[in-house]
């Protein structure tokens, strides 16, 4: 199979299309999933783009499968992917857990929309932000980015393969309707000046690696299936030869790790964006969609000279805890809009512990917020 | 046992984690025996170890991946196939087997199943059938025989219970066959086959689960279990699928039932496949 690189320069491509690429110049070359809105348009460019760069594409049966096929992807030595919209979300929730538990690198698309249940299939939300921490059964640590354009969804799609391979836990991308289905400028740069993390190989040959014994950073190096390693690898709890332990100290030691090797990281895993937070008297904290609507009413309000600086999460797993944390000491107050009924904002209450106030500003989705909504939250928190 | 001394000498040892035993299984289980006749058609099959990978999915047939050292995959309850699919379209090089018990493959996993089948997905795909949910402690399995007691089927169970050979074959698979825990060299030499057969190869071992089926239905020890399918086993090469199915006190028939050709899903999938030069890729994206 002839391999084709890349695509390279500046395209008008939608949110869910720019992903497709930011996949495939990270190197993804698997991909499964099931149709579902918003999020179709990711599979269906991967339909069209996998064959032209030697990958593989496959339209399964449902989630479930597409989950536990990438995983097996992952596995088999490809970088693999899914992309799927929230009931979809919630049937991969337990190969999320498999892929968590069996450390296995690969990347989770969640296009967002309107739920409950079906709920508005065409129309925006950030709903699932809870349960991409929370919704695999267990105790894990995971990774979960917010774009809030196209170019992001290109940009941290690559981010979150690189951030997948280095610390071996499925990344999710939290979009959002809005930003899959806008169109705007997507710049793609030259291979060459992309960072690609590769997969952390094991250099030990098979009689001396123990595929879950950790490097210092707290992550097992991997080999690949069909290397001749000859591994064991279980959803069960297990210990650093991948065997099954069901003893608590096993269970202590293993889901430790998997949470800590995310925690200790966190300095290196968070990014986050900031606009004149010193000297400001509200910080809103916003993300994804919600981040760019809130801008406006930002702006609106320092045209009013409320001193305000905005915050915006590219990085929602792990939570930047000691950054909230060290604002909250000098603002009045956080404002926090997001589309769901306060998700995020239960987070940044919490990491800021009474020392400031945090206003949550709700919309249940199908829409994106009133900047006058957000504007008026910041001007009552400034008072 | 066939009379063939030499077969009776196929070391296996190896091909186990000696240091992972004793296994869980009950004595009497056929699980044992199941194990053994794939590591002995594993052995003659001469396909490269490394290149051959084994993932099972939960329960006590689940358990399997753990004890073999082959690249070994323990997954979630039902979703082996899905996970093997990925494993193998990702690694096209690797032999992919399957190897996991009724009521993961064809219960909550009976969606994957088909759809591998009618895909014909590469893979082979080993299901243990002793009729009953072991590990969760004996409850009714679509293909529980009617009548038979389980402890979700106190009365009996009056839920008509699935030919799989049929189910499989009308979905697509190209290669199907049956076999009990008491023909341990005939499955042999058909997981053998399997193991050779390009496609999507399933091959059903009806197993003895003196712990749950046995005790429930009264057909005692996995011996005497055993001796029951020796005497109710009817081989029928090629047999008529739609008169395969399994009740309570029926004959077994066994044998070799499909063995076709057909195109794979990645053959058909690298016919489809045109590339296209980088170029020509950006001028139609523009
Ligand atoms: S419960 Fe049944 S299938 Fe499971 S190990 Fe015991 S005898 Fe075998």
């Amino acid at each position: 199979m002839a391999s084709h690189g890349p695509l390279v320069g500046e395209f008008f491509m939608n949110g869910d299309e720019a992903c497709a690429e930011g996949a495939i110049s990270a190197g993804c070359r698997f991909f499964a999933g099931y149709p579902i809105t918003p999020a179709t348009e990711i599979a269906e460019r991967m339909a069209e783009r996998l064959p032209e760069v030697g990958g593989t594409f496959i339209q399964m049966e449902d989630e479930i499968a597409s989950m536990a096929a990438i995983l097996g992807g992952s596995w088999g030595g490809v970088k693999s992917m899914t992309a799927t919209s929230g009931p979809g979300f919630s049937l991969m929730m337990e190969n999320i857990g498999l892929g968590a538990m069996m450390e296995t690198p690969c990347v989770v698309a969640d296009v967002q929309r309107a739920g409950p249940s079906t709920g508005l299939p065409t129309l925006t939300a950030q709903g699932d932000m809870m349960q991409a921490r929370w919704g695999s059964h267990g105790l894990y640590g995971i990774i979960a980015l917010s774009p809030s354009s196209p170019q992001e969804m290109f940009t941290l799609t690559i981010k979150a393969f690189n951030l997948s391979e280095k610390y071996r836990v499925p990344v999710l991308i939290m979009g959002d309707e809005s930003v899959a289905h806008m169109s705007e400028k997507v710049t793609i740069p030259p291979p060459e000046q992309l960072e690609i993390f590769p997969r952390r190989k094991t250099s030990l040959p098979p009689e001396e690696y123990l595929p879950y014994k950790p490097d210092a950073d707290l992550v097992p190096p991997m080999a690949n299936a069909g290397e001749g390693y000859f591994y064991h690898v279980t959803g069960l709890t297990h210990d650093e030869r991948g065997y099954p332990d069901m003893s608590a100290e096993a269970q202590q030691k293993l889901v430790r790790r998997l949470i800590d090797k995310i925690d200790l990281n966190k300095k290196d895993i968070i990014e986050i964006e900031e606009d004149q937070i010193d000297g400001a008297e509200v910080v809103v904290c916003s993300y994804g969609i919600s981040a760019r609507v809130a801008l406006l009413a930002v702006k609106a309000a320092r045209e009013e000279g409320v001193k305000v600086g905005m915050l915006r999460l590219i990085t929602v797993w792990p939570f930047p805890d000691e950054r909230i944390r060290q604002i909250a000491g000098k603002v009045k107050a956080f404002v926090v809009p997001e589309l769901n009924a306060g998700q995020i904002a239960l987070e940044v209450e919490r990491c800021v512990a009474g020392k400031a106030k945090t206003i949550l500003v709700p919309h249940m989705g199908g829409a994106v917020h009133d900047p006058k909504v957000i504007l008026e939250a910041i001007k009552k928190a400034a008072k | 046992m066939n009379g063939n001394g030499k077969d009776d000498h196929i070391e296996t040892g190896f091909l186990l984690r000696q240091d992972r035993l004793p296994h869980i299984w009950c004595p009497g289980c056929g699980l044992g025996t199941v194990l053994q006749s794939f590591l002995r058609a594993l052995v003659k099959s001469e396909l490269p170890l490394e290149k051959v990978a084994i993932v099972s999915g939960i329960g006590c047939t689940g358990r399997v991946a753990g004890y073999v050292k082959l690249d070994s995959f323990h997954t979630t309850h039902g979703r082996a196939i899905p996970f093997a699919t990925g494993l193998k379209l990702a690694n096209p090089e690797m032999k992919v087997v399957v190897f996991s018990g009724d009521g993961d493959l064809t219960s909550i996993g009976g969606n994957h199943l088909i759809h591998a089948a009618r895909r014909n997905m590469d893979l082979t795909v080993i299901c243990v059938n002793n009729f009953i949910y072991g590990m969760t402690g004996g409850q009714v399995a679509p293909t529980t025989p009617v009548n038979a007691r389980t402890s979700t089927s106190p009365l009996g169970n009056f839920e008509p219970a699935f030919n799989l050979p049929n189910l499989v074959t009308a979905a697509g698979a190209t290669y199907v066959a049956r076999w009990t825990a008491i023909h341990v060299r005939r499955l042999e030499n058909t997981m053998t086959e399997a193991l050779h057969k390009k496609g999507f190869s399933f091959v059903e071992v009806i197993t003895p689960c003196p712990t749950h089926y046995g005790r429930k239905n009264r057909q005692g020890s996995g011996l005497t279990q055993l001796k029951y399918y020796r005497d109710n086993s009817v081989i029928k090469h090629g047999a008529q699928l739609g008169e395969v199915g399994i009740g309570m006190t029926d004959p077994i028939t066994v044998g070799k039932f499909v063995d076709i050709e057909r195109p794979t899903f990645s053959d058909l999938q690298s016919r489809i496949r045109s590339p296209k030069t980088a170029a020509e890729v950006q001028s139609t994206k523009k």
